[in-house]
């Protein structure tokens, strides 16, 4: 089936917007997502008619909205095909990974153990375990990165040994797009007795995710890059290690009973939710996977790999551009010979195209495929073709008025 | 005129091109670095001052043509005059980027007045300021 792109355009009110004149072309999802109206309601509702406080009241504006909240943390869960009561929500992917490394990994990570994490991770999966290694006494081994940008597996394997804690590694690189073997991963951190946590930032809006299959321990990701509001997160742990994990951030909410001296912690997900949350956000999240549950994700998933294939065989064509590794979905990096990022992403700006530079919060994987930063196009559902069109008349545009002449 | 027509124009991309006293100096006195955490770029100024006069500079690292071309004419504009006019001649610029879009230009800004397109692109004002903030950063590092 083919997705009809035009009408599920229109339910997205930004694409309405025109940029600079000119009409958008949001190649920048990999950012943050674009907001369907379905979104942009439930939260409105929620200030309207649910505007109470979770779990606390018994006055109806406060039942309507624990009820909604409840009800958005089912919808996660089944998205990730998980129980309820393990899915902890968060402020986002790198407030999840922090929760792990400050809460399980100072219980389980001690001197002379070690923490792997890939060259290839997000800043937000690779500076809580440097913390963590250098306040705990451990070591920090990478996993190196091929030419292609995935993580090498033999390697990895040769890293692994009794130390071992931890495994970090991310699912859809942000960068490359390159896609890791999380189940011979796990398999193999298993093996060496350690546990294997995956950080599906950019994976959850473009894989179908079903973490029983997926053979780790903890995964974490976003709302914000799914289609939900800023602000919201979810970390999924198994039940076990959850259950044996001591609180991070302590007040109300994640307690059962309290005197002047000691508290008693309630027992996961809400052990590890103190404070009053993101009931808008979470809420939000809940809307968002409702309506991608409308939509049809085979085909969905169909039109994202065309449209990937295309830009990438699009920006690999052009003179004086090189792709960063080999991307397999979502995300494709690049640089122009003889511009900078930042000036190439500030003109095609000014054509309505949206597209990330810099080093996108992966520092050592640029220095580790020798650039010191790139341009970053990133498709997903909403995207089509004119969006592609756009960029590469605009990347002609930008070697022109930075007097980029030849390769 | 657009207005990237403007930020880019035939000053700025020439100085980013061609940058004039790129590299490191044999004997510096003053050296800073500094990030642009936004993107990794980094600019380093070498500076040689005697009795209060800047009397070489040299700048290297790694940037956009807005830094890169800020850098060379910075440059170009320090090198013989003392510390407190490349000082105050650094807060005139800040003045100018931050500034709005239809600000008078002082004429004292010289070649850097090719930055007054910069005061359209709020995220791009931090690539022009780095190599000045290299420069008071070397100042101060006496």
């Amino acid at each position: 089936m083919v997705l009809d792109t035009d009408a599920l355009r229109r339910d997205f009110p930004a694409l309405d917007t025109p940029v600079h004149g000119h009409r958008l072309a949001y190649l920048d999802s990999a950012s943050t997502s674009l907001k369907p109206r379905a979104v942009i309601d439930a939260v409105v509702r929620v200030f309207t008619h649910a505007a109470g406080n979770v779990h606390r009241g018994v006055h109806a504006l406060s039942e309507a909205a624990t009820e909604a909240f409840d009800a958005a943390r089912d919808d996660i869960a089944r998205f990730i095909g998980a129980p309820s009561d393990e899915v902890v929500l968060t402020r986002g992917t790198t407030e999840s990974i922090n929760l792990v490394a400050q809460s399980w990994g100072r219980a389980h990570v001690g001197p002379g153990d070690a923490v792997i994490a890939s060259a290839l991770e997000h800043h937000s999966n690779l500076v809580p375990w440097q913390v963590l290694c250098a306040e705990r006494g451990a070591q920090l081994r990478i996993a190196p990165v091929d030419d292609a940008g995935r993580i090498d597996l033999a390697a990895l394997a040769g890293l692994l040994d009794a130390r071992v804690k931890l495994v970090a590694v991310s699912q859809l690189s942000n960068v490359v797009g390159t896609v890791a073997p999380i189940a011979e991963i796990a398999a193999l951190a298993h093996a060496a007795g350690a546990v294997v946590l995956v950080d599906g930032a950019q994976a959850v809006a473009h894989l179908a995710i079903d973490v029983a299959q997926l053979g780790c321990d903890f995964y974490a990701f976003s709302g914000h890059k799914l289609l939900a509001p800023t602000g919201t997160g979810v970390l999924w742990g198994r039940r076990a290690l959850l259950a044996a994990m001591p609180a991070w951030q302590t007040g109300g909410e994640m307690v059962a009973a309290v005197d002047l001296h000691a508290a008693r912690l309630r027992e996961p997900p809400h052990r590890f939710e103190a404070g009053t949350p993101n009931i808008a956000g979470v809420i939000g999240l809940g809307a968002a996977i409702r309506y991608l549950a409308t939509l049809d994700r085979s085909a969905i998933a169909d039109h994202e790999a065309r449209l990937h294939r295309r830009l990438h065989d699009a920006l690999a064509g052009l003179e004086g551009v090189r792709v960063l590794g080999v991307p397999e979905a979502a995300v494709v990096a690049f640089t122009v010979a003889g511009a900078h990022p930042h000036d190439v992403a500030t003109i095609v700006d000014r054509d309505g195209v949206a597209i990330r530079s810099g080093h996108h919060c992966a520092e050592p994987l640029h220095h580790r495929l020798g650039v010191d930063a790139s341009a970053r196009a990133s498709i997903t559902l909403y995207n089509d073709d004119a969006d592609i069109d756009a960029l590469i008349a605009s990347l002609a545009r930008a070697r022109r008025v930075l007097g980029v002449t030849g390769g | 005129m657009t207005d990237l027509d403007e930020l880019y124009q035939a000053t700025i991309v020439d100085h980013d091109r061609a940058p004039r006293n790129a590299g490191t100096l044999a004997a510096p006195t003053h050296v800073a670095t500094v990030d642009n955490p936004l993107c990794g770029d980094v600019v380093t100024v070498q500076t040689r001052i005697l009795d209060g006069v800047v009397h070489d500079i040299a700048c290297e690292g790694r940037g956009c043509a807005l830094s890169r071309a800020a850098a060379s004419i910075m440059s170009t504009m320090v090198r013989g005059r003392d510390a407190a006019a490349a000082r105050s001649l650094a807060a005139a610029f800040e003045h100018l980027v931050r500034g709005a879009p239809d600000a008078a230009i002082p004429d004292e800004l010289g070649e850097l007045r090719a930055f007054a397109g910069v005061r359209r692109f709020r995220s791009r004002r931090i690539c022009a300021m780095l190599p000045f903030q290299a420069l008071i950063r070397a100042l101060d590092s006496a």
